[in-house]
């Protein structure tokens, strides 16, 4: 099993906020003891999805430089369950940041309804003494999960890229030509 | 400017929200470590939340001071010098440090993270 808790980012303001995707499906081991019969989304995996979310949020401000790593969760409030088959939507708002660590206000959403309120507490990891006990490499933001949000900005690009080629298209067809070829003047 | 006792009321319910206290466990002689259980990671939420709540930028190093030890001159035997008493006195001037002089053990200096130290603090903020 890969530890990445979000499918995909549908949003990403730098140092704001950011929406992303959570798809359950019965392919999840976990589901399957959590609960025989009734799998259900385990709390403490909304939190970890929110948190990755929050994560990826806080990193991204400091160029994923920092070892970001969750300190603290002062308040988790849930208000339903999601099963196999459902999609959640993480929603999280940068709060504070400073040098030291920063909080972050996480909701998930159930079909546009409320299923958690959290409020998450990232910490740096001072630098000197992280080096000493994990050594130089980031293992809070490893590749695979930085993928999803590369996975994100690839899929803007190409999707940019796609509105500017139908932007061009359209113009194109209105000035009457294709492809650099003038359309046939109408004989009548 | 609220009053010394609106300053209070808050930093209680600031230390109820961040350290998941009951109220009236919070009085203005409880320590944060030793009476309401506070670790190193909640002083920094702390000052978040106190930041927040009364509209407060609070410097790095406040109101909980860092690397006040690592000078030799200030602290000799596990106590601090009267030079090192100086120095906490100049960093945390919202402090009462009259009880902690007269065993400035080391291990003590959590004892002056109080609830009132906090309420000092702010009140000498929000004057400033």
């Amino acid at each position: 099993m890969r530890w990445i808790w979000i499918d995909k980012f549908l949003e990403f303001r730098s140092g704001q906020f950011a929406r992303a995707v959570k798809n359950l499906t019965l392919a999840e081991e976990h589901l399957h003891d959590h609960f025989p019969g009734y799998p259900v989304m385990p709390a403490s995996l909304i939190i970890e999805g929110l948190a990755q979310t929050g994560g990826i949020l806080v990193g991204e401000v400091g160029g994923f430089v920092e070892k970001v790593v969750l300190a603290k969760i002062p308040r988790a409030e849930f208000f339903g369950v999601a099963c196999a088959g459902d999609q959640l939507i993480y929603e999280v708002t940068l709060t504070d940041l400073r040098a030291e660590g920063a909080v972050v206000e996480a909701k998930a959403f159930l079909e546009g309804e409320l299923l958690a309120d959290v409020e998450i507490f990232f910490a740096h990891l001072d630098n000197t003494r992280a080096n000493q006990i994990f050594g130089p490499k980031n293992f809070v933001f490893t590749q695979q999960l930085l993928g999803v949000l590369d996975l994100a900005k690839a899929q803007t690009r190409a999707k940019e890229a796609q509105s500017l080629e139908a932007a061009k298209l359209s113009e194109v067809s209105a000035n009457g030509h294709v492809n650099g070829t003038p359309l046939p003047e109408s004989n009548s | 400017m609220p009053t010394h006792d609106e300053i209070y009321q808050k930093v209680q319910s600031t230390l109820v929200e961040a350290l998941g206290v009951d109220e009236e466990d919070v009085t203005k002689d409880s320590t944060l470590q030793g009476d309401l259980g506070a670790e190193s990671i909640d002083f920094l939420d702390i000052v978040f939340r106190l930041e927040r709540n009364f509209g407060i930028k609070i410097p790095r190093g406040e109101p909980f001071p860092q690397n006040v030890v690592t000078d030799p001159d200030m602290i000799k035997d596990g106590k601090f010098t009267e030079k090192g008493l100086e120095e906490l006195k100049t960093r945390m001037p919202y402090a009462d440090l009259t009880e902690f002089a007269a065993d400035p053990d080391i291990e003590r200096i959590g004892d002056l993270y109080t609830v009132d130290m906090l309420v000092h603090y702010v009140s000498s903020k929000l004057a400033a």
